[in-house]
């Protein structure tokens, strides 16, 4: 199946100079959750207004279900949905009204019984008569999905979308995504909260500088890119590291308490028994162990820096 | 939708949508023009009016409303279509016009065809109230209503390009307050350019809003100070100036897009 979204090559620098966008090439697939990480003024927000049509791309192509955004702008345009970054609402309009202004603009004939859908699912359907500068902004928020999910798109574009809301609405808002990924719609966040990307993308495309550095499915990225540790803590405090366990990659924490062995997750060979062994030798005891995997955000922010440190 | 299908729905929405904030403030949007119309005709018309003879043959009072109307369908096309556009310029939900699936031609079909109702409202609105005060006949009510109309259009396609231009509220004001009213006012709104010195009249003739206000008059008056068709040509070609200039910032995106 070709891929939904197909991005080649895209480049844009901004009237002033500044390079937003440095020759990305992407392929999102049908059907899927991907987030799009990436420190802040990465390009993130340019790669989503470019695909919709509210940036110019500089050089490149992008496809959307293989319309070309800019020759056949109509049918590209039709299957996207878009939730911007800010909330940017109008102050006299109903909540009803503005999903159905969306639904018309996106050229979708009147269906009050989808917009009612719609806000149903966004627990919006008692607000439905209210005017936008009543609602709190969470509730802005929920009817800028409702007014991008007006029109049913085929993809849907959530840049931010839990940034500054409650904890429950944060979760109210990955279960409609994971709804709407069960009904085939192809999902693309961007998010600041790595936790999120880690909890509800399937495939993880890393951001910075304009450039694309990493796109993984997110289990192979924390496997291939993740680190695990395992922690011993010691009966006795070591007051420093044995010559004979140089061969591993230990450092020696908490003031001589714990040894520390960090190792890559993919490994096949950890050297944790042979480590066992020779502290068994050694006369070292410990009374506890315990490993843990590094999470995305390490990963992230290890990726983004290491890059960054790259380019100076 | 297909690829190439013009989107109905989506200059319906645009269109209804503008025409909902009109309805929102019908009351200011109605009165204030009847209230300044009805003004300008007690004071000019009845009050200094009687002491002026006639002006081609139209008591005074009545020879000025056709120049009260195009004042105001100049002022309130700017306005509208140029409040249409900036604002969500201003507020940014002008994204979601920008990423939907309608062409540039669609989008100015619904914000100047929204605009350019509401000035023909407000004409005819501005018309009744007059025709209260002075007798107005109509002897061309086809043109009239052509000429109200192709004004409203042309300058709601003006007032968008202004909406589009203006980085601030205060930048708005200013194309209507420094060049559409001294022009109306100076193009033969309230006299007659033959009243002129022969000098002062060559100068007018360089004002094109003589020509849309002296094709207007002649619609009710069958008398005027320039050629009916040139009046019209004049129209014409300031409407596809007009055009020139909307296409050009749709398609380099100009203060619309990055």
């Amino acid at each position: 199946m070709p891929a939904v979204i197909s991005i080649t090559g895209l480049t844009k620098t901004y009237a002033g100079g500044r390079r937003a966008l440095d020759d990305v090439s992407l392929d999102i697939e049908h059907g899927e959750i991907f987030a799009l990480l990436g420190p802040n003024g990465a390009g993130k927000t340019t790669l989503i207004n470019i695909v919709c049509g509210i940036v110019n791309a500089t050089a490149g192509r992008v496809a959307v279900d293989g319309y070309d955004i800019v020759r056949e702008f109509r049918a590209a345009r039709a299957r996207i949905g878009l939730v911007p970054q800010e909330l940017m609402t109008e102050a006299f309009e109903t909540v009803r009204a503005a999903a159905r202004f969306s639904r018309g603009l996106f050229g979708r004939p009147p269906d009050d019984a989808h917009v009612e859908r719609v806000l149903r699912d966004l627990s919006l359907w008692d607000r439905r008569n209210d005017i936008m500068m009543t609602l709190s902004g969470g509730m802005k928020r929920r009817v800028m999905i409702a007014k991008a999910l007006s029109h049913e798109p085929r993809v849907l574009f959530l840049d931010e979308p839990t940034a500054g809301v409650d904890v429950e609405l944060r979760r109210d808002m990955w279960a409609l995504v994971r709804r709407l990924r069960d009904s085939g719609v192809t999902i693309i966040l961007t998010t600041h909260y790595i936790d999120e990307a880690e909890e509800m993308a399937d495939r993880i495309g890393v951001i910075n500088h304009g450039r694309l550095i990493v796109v993984e499915e997110k289990l192979r990225l924390m496997q291939k890119l993740g680190k695990r540790q395992l922690t011993l803590t010691l009966q006795d405090a070591l007051p420093a590291l044995p010559p004979e366990l140089a061969d591993w990659p230990l450092a020696l924490k908490a003031n001589g308490h714990e040894l520390e062995l960090t190792f890559d997750a993919a490994l096949e060979q950890t050297g944790i028994p042979a480590l066992l062994r020779r502290l068994e030798q050694l006369g070292i005891s410990y009374r506890d162990l315990n490993t843990r995997e590094s999470s995305l955000e390490e990963i992230f922010v290890s990726l983004v820096s290491e890059r960054g440190q790259g380019r100076a | 939708m297909n690829g190439t299908a013009f989107n109905r729905h989506g200059v319906w929405a645009i269109y209804r949508f503008e025409m909902a904030r009109f309805l929102r403030t019908l009351l200011q949007s109605v009165l204030t023009p009847v209230i300044t119309t009805a003004l300008f005709v007690v004071v000019f018309g009845a009050a200094i009016g009687s002491r002026m003879a006639e002006v081609d043959g139209v008591s005074y009072g009545a020879f000025i409303v056709p120049g009260l109307i195009m004042l105001s369908l100049f002022t309130e096309s700017i306005s509208n279509a140029s409040f249409g556009i900036h604002f969500p310029k201003f507020t940014g939900t002008i994204y979601e016009v920008l990423s939907a699936p309608v062409s540039a031609f669609e989008i100015v079909t619904g914000y100047v065809g929204a605009a350019a109702t509401k000035s023909v409202l407000l004409g005819l609105v501005i018309l009744a109230t007059a025709s209260f005060f002075v007798p107005v006949t109509i002897l061309h009510p086809l043109w009239m209503v052509a000429f109200m109309a192709l004004t409203a259009v042309t300058f709601s396609l003006f007032g968008f390009i202004v909406g589009i231009w203006a980085k601030n509220w205060e930048q708005m004001q200013l194309i209507p307050m420094l060049i559409v009213t001294p022009l109306t006012f100076l193009g033969g709104a309230f006299y007659s350019i033959d009243m002129l010195p022969p000098a002062w009249r060559t100068l007018t003739l360089f004002n094109p809003v003589v020509y849309l206000i002296s094709g207007f008059r002649w619609s009710f008056y069958g008398k005027s100070d320039v050629d009916v068709a040139l009046s019209l040509a004049m129209t014409l070609a300031f409407l596809l100036l007009c055009l020139a200039a909307v296409a050009w910032i749709f398609r380099t995106g100009w203060r619309l897009k990055h």
